[in-house]
This record gives C-alpha cells, structure tokens and sequence, in this order.
C-alpha cells in the first residue's frame, strides 16, 4: 500500500518497514529493533488500542522514558487513528492529572516502576485507562508479549493528514502549562523541513539524549523513521561516558543537544581524539551555545558541521545557521528553514529595518493548529496572515534580522526561563513554593549558569516569625515540579521589589542580581 | 567516616534535607530520580576533592557512581575510603 509520500506521521514507519525491514529502527539499553519489528508492534498496539474502544482522534498519554516502548507507542497510537500525549517521565502526579484531564485522555502507557536496582530500568509498559486525569476502571494491557495476540497488519486507515495528530505540553507564563495540537500535517512539514537542511539519509545514526516529551527529543525520533535512519535513545545523559561509548560503538553520525549537554560532554577530561569522528553534523537548540564553547565544540566534533538553530513548540523550528556561518556570525540564530517565510516585525505587523528590534513571525504549514481548549490564548498567537483563510504565528520571542536576513533572538517578551533547554514557567514554580503556608511572598527569576544556561533563582519573603529553610523550598519543588524545574538557588529577604502598579518585578530582582553576580 | 561523608553529601545536596537514613545504600541514584546529569558532575567534583582522587572519563560508569554501595568500591578500590579490610 506504500507507494507515494507519507500523508500521515505513522506512514513515515510504514514506507521505512517496507523498504527496509531488516534495517535497525531504534537502540535503547542493548535492545535494537528493526524497522519490521517496531512496525509489527505499532500494528499490534493500534489493534489492542481498537479493540479497547479508541476512537479517531481520541488521546492516548505516554507516560515513559525514551526507549522503544515510547517509539512503538507513539507510533501505535497514530496507527490506530489515536492522538499521542508525550508526558515528562520526571513528571510528577498533580501535574500529570492536570495534563490528563487537560487533554482528556482515555488511555494511558507507562511504565511499571522499575525495581530501583533493575539493570537498565527494565520495565513492562503497560497501557490503562484513565478518565477526568485519574485511574478508571477497564481493559488494562501489557505492550510487547501481552499483544501477541493481535495481528502485526495494519488496522484500516481512519485519518486524514488535518486530523490531530499529537499534542505536545509546554510551559506557560501562567504557570499552567499549554497543549500546542499538532496535525499529521504540521509534523510531517516540520521533519521534511529539518531532513532538508541536515540532509538526513538512510545511514544516518541520530543520538537522541533529550526527553522524547520534549519537541526536540521527539522529533529525533520521527526524523529517523522518515530517512529510514537508526536512532540511539538514551534514557539520560547522567553518565555522560557511557553515551560517548554508544556514540562510538554505534557509529552516531548526528548529535542533537541543548547548551547543558555540550557543556557536560566539555568537562569530559580523557576524550580520545577520534571518540567523536563518525560524527557528521552536531545540532544545538533550546538556548544560545554560550560563544566560548563553540571553538571547543568544534574541536571535540572535529568532522562535523554545527548547526545552531531556533525553534518553539508551536512551530517546532523556524531557523537554522549552516555550519560555515558559525565562525562569520557566531550570535545569529539563522536563517528560516525551507518552506516557510519568517518576518521581525514592528508593533503593527510590519517588517522593521536591519537591528531594529521586533517580534518574530512564522509562516508555513508546520504552524500549529492552536492550543488545546484555549481559544483565546490561540487567537494572540495565531493572528491574520497573508490570505483571509490563514493564520500566522506571532512568537513573542523578540528579534532582529541582519542586511542578508540572519536573525538574532533578543529576548522573550514574557518571563519564560530556559534551563537545561526546557522551558520554565516562574509562575508555576512560584505557586508550587506559595503552596507553603510559611511562605509570604515568592518571586523565581532566571539567572545565567555556565551549565544551566539560565539557573533557576527563587527570592522568598517567609511570613512575619515563620523558620524557613531553603531545603523546605527545594523538598516541596521537588515534589511538584519536574526536575529542570526545582530552583539551583534560594534567597530569603524580607521584601521583594515591585512595579510602578505595585506588582512584584521580576525584572528588578534579575537587574540587582547581575549587579551583585557582576 | 567516608560514607557518611558521602551520605550525607547526597542528601544534602540533592535530596533536599531528608535523612541519611533515608538513602538505601544499594538504590540507583539516578533511576530514583536523586541525581541526574547535572548532578553526577558535581558528585564527581565532590569526591574529588574530598577524597582525593581522580576520575578518568572511562570510570563514570554506573557501576561506580549509581549508588552509594558502587561509589564505596570504587573508592575502596582506589584506596581513598579510609577502608576496614577487616570490618
């Protein structure tokens, strides 16, 4: 039934499954499965999910590591005309009730807790039911041996390439995060798009580092599966010398990352000058590339291109510098990447001169179709374009764009803090510490960090005779917020500084904190 | 003691104030959620500094530094634990 271009996110496993079956599809912890078996297990998991009552369009979250549970699950969910939720594994339960009742889900895969001293943290996925984002009562069933039942064919197709195809949680500056819901067809022009620039082919071994509930991390994955490629999956990069032995023994040709992961990979002392030659091209997003490791990164990556790029969720990626840019324009982000325009317009929509500043502007189908269940916060993103019918992206990221059109990011017109290269709401980390009866007033603020690229500060004003400890801040984070969430820094005072209309300034507290840091 | 100077070091520093006693010595630090990438570098730094040694690249492998009990063999190993070889 393969024959022309993929319409759909799944057909991308398809067309691969059936021109290469035997071809390795995904490494994870010593398992490799090939394009022919991630295929039969994406069927037989679109049949158990039918046959368990899914309906077109219906959500299913995936509640896993990277590994190939998460890739056939992805890939199943499609295939049975579902929509996929990624959820941060290091998510925690008041937040994954709201994700789950957010997007309504009805299903949910993840995984049996590993015994904490499992090899590998093996573990069975299993797939449940859940209503209102809790528990409910129904079929509940295991992935791999539990469907061997089922047949290893595809289901009858149900969707079109408009329909929702996944939606992918991101950082708010309300401090709720938001759904961007994608269509097969934003996805599918979002990863031609980026295999156009990076060349990706059938040889290609991609390494994949980042959190798949992460865009950037996903999207690893389904580039793959396009160009028929391998991806390496890496459940985290805490030993940082076991992923360059798998950079190693599998022969990684591209090395996607975020500023934390080079920086960690510089510390490395007794890197071997070849440990990196198979390596092809080097990407880097989430955050600037601070300019002093570039030189180095080169040096460690020595066959390889480094491409700096920007993107946001709502549209995946608008840019991208081709590698012999980054030494004549190290601070620009790029250019737009094929089939779409990008813009830096003024506050009335229109393009400004060369380094004056304004809002960023994205137009091109992998612009999402909206947030999920919020109309309004979509209508001031998604604004009139060209043509009566279509709307453009209007990214609150603010830009200015050099004589040739190369874009430097400014800054974003909200308070967004980018650590680790994930997004960070101080809204959500603020009311996690108001949660504390101790607590009279909190304020969280970026700060930069070598690592880190930005470090989350809390500044906390404790109630008139209250004791509060910074580890009573950083016991009730964790237990609310994901990991790259939970403050590096801590700071008590007895005022925080405020605006004109008496709210408290962030801005302010970063101003005196560059005062004091130098 | 070595290991309660690692102890209390981990808990300190990444388990936000919690009791020693509540750290298994055999637990995975990083399938626990108690350290992540972040969190190995400076757990390198520390015992570094606090006891003297020098980790190559190739020894930061789970099997010396994902849990209390691995990190106490590679430093009895190294010979930097203050060790009771007769204990």
């Amino acid at each position: 039934m393969m024959k022309g271009a993929a319409m759909l996110v799944d057909d991308f496993l398809a067309h691969s499954a059936t021109l290469r079956p035997e071809k390795t599809a995904c490494v994870c912890d010593g398992k490799r499965l090939t394009y022919g078996e991630v295929n039969d297990e994406a069927n037989r998991l679109a049949h158990a999910l039918l046959d368990s009552g899914l309906q077109r369009g219906d959500r299913v979250a995936i509640f896993l590591p990277n590994g190939s549970e998460a890739v056939v699950s992805v890939f199943g969910v499609l295939r049975a005309g579902g929509a996929f939720v990624m959820v941060n594994p290091s998510t925690k339960q008041e937040k994954l009730a709201y994700v789950l009742n957010d997007c309504g889900a009805t299903k949910m895969i993840s995984a049996g807790r590993p015994a904490p001293d499992a090899p590998g943290g093996a573990f069975a996925a299993q797939c449940a039911p859940v209503k209102d984002g809790m528990a409910a009562a129904g079929p509940t069933f295991d992935l791999g041996p539990g469907l061997r039942e089922y047949p290893a064919v595809a289901p009858p197709r149900r969707c079109i390439d408009i329909d929702l195809a996944a939606i992918i949680y991101t950082s708010g500056s309300t401090g709720r995060p938001k759904g961007v819901a994608v269509s097969h067809l934003n996805m599918i022009s979002a990863a031609n798009s980026v295999v156009e620039y990076l060349e990706n082919v059938q040889d290609d071994v991609i390494l994949n580092v980042l959190p798949m509930s992460f865009g950037y991390g996903l999207y690893q994955v389904l580039m793959a599966a396009k160009v028929g490629g391998t991806v390496v999956l890496e459940q985290s990069f805490a030993f940082p010398y076991r992923v360059v032995q798998h950079i190693e023994e599998e022969g990684v040709t591209g090395v996607p990352g975020v500023p934390t992961v080079f920086a960690i990979l510089l510390q490395l002392r007794d890197l071997k000058p070849d440990s990196f030659d198979s390596v092809r091209y080097v990407t880097n997003a989430g955050a600037a590339l601070p300019p002093a490791h570039v030189p180095r990164l080169q040096q460690l990556f020595r066959k390889a291109g480094i491409y700096s790029m920007y993107g946001i969720t709502e549209c995946k990626r608008v840019s991208y510098l081709p590698p012999d840019q980054l030494a004549v324009r190290p601070a620009s982000v790029g250019r737009g990447m094929p089939n779409q325009d990008v813009a830096v317009v003024d506050a009335s929509g229109n393009p400004v001169a060369p380094g004056e500043v304004g809002e960023l502007v994205v137009r091109g189908s992998h612009v999402m179709m909206g947030y999920w269940n919020q109309p309004e916060l979509t209508g001031q993103v998604l604004r009139p374009g060209r043509y009566p019918w279509e709307r453009v992206l209007y990214t609150g990221d603010l830009f200015t764009v050099d004589a040739e059109g190369y874009l430097y990011f400014v800054s974003r017109k909200d308070d967004i803090i980018k650590s680790r290269g994930e997004k960070v709401s101080p809204c959500e980390v603020e009311l996690a510490i108001y949660e504390l009866p101790d607590v009279q007033e909190a304020a969280v603020i970026g700060v930069p960090d070598a690592v880190l690229g930005e470090a989350v500060k809390a500044v906390v004003v404790p109630a008139e005779g209250a004791e509060l400890t910074e580890a009573d801040i950083l016991r009730q984070c964790a237990r609310r917020l994901e990991n790259f969430a939970v403050p590096s820094v801590v700071e008590f005072r007895t005022s925080l500084p405020r605006t004109s209309s008496g709210k408290i300034s962030r801005s302010a507290l970063r101003a005196e904190h560059e005062r004091k840091e130098g | 003691m070595a290991k309660d100077k690692l102890k209390q070091f981990i808990v300190s520093r990444f388990m936000l104030g919690q009791s020693p006693n509540s750290l298994d010595d055999s637990i995975s630090l990083v399938n626990a959620g108690i350290i992540d990438s972040t969190g190995i570098m400076e757990l390198v730094g520390f015992l570094e500094e606090e006891f003297q040694v020098r980790m190559d690249d190739t020894e930061l492998v789970p099997e010396n530094l994902d849990s209390i009990n691995n990190i106490m063999t590679y430093l009895q190993n190294k010979g930097m634990a203050g060790g009771q070889p007769f204990a």
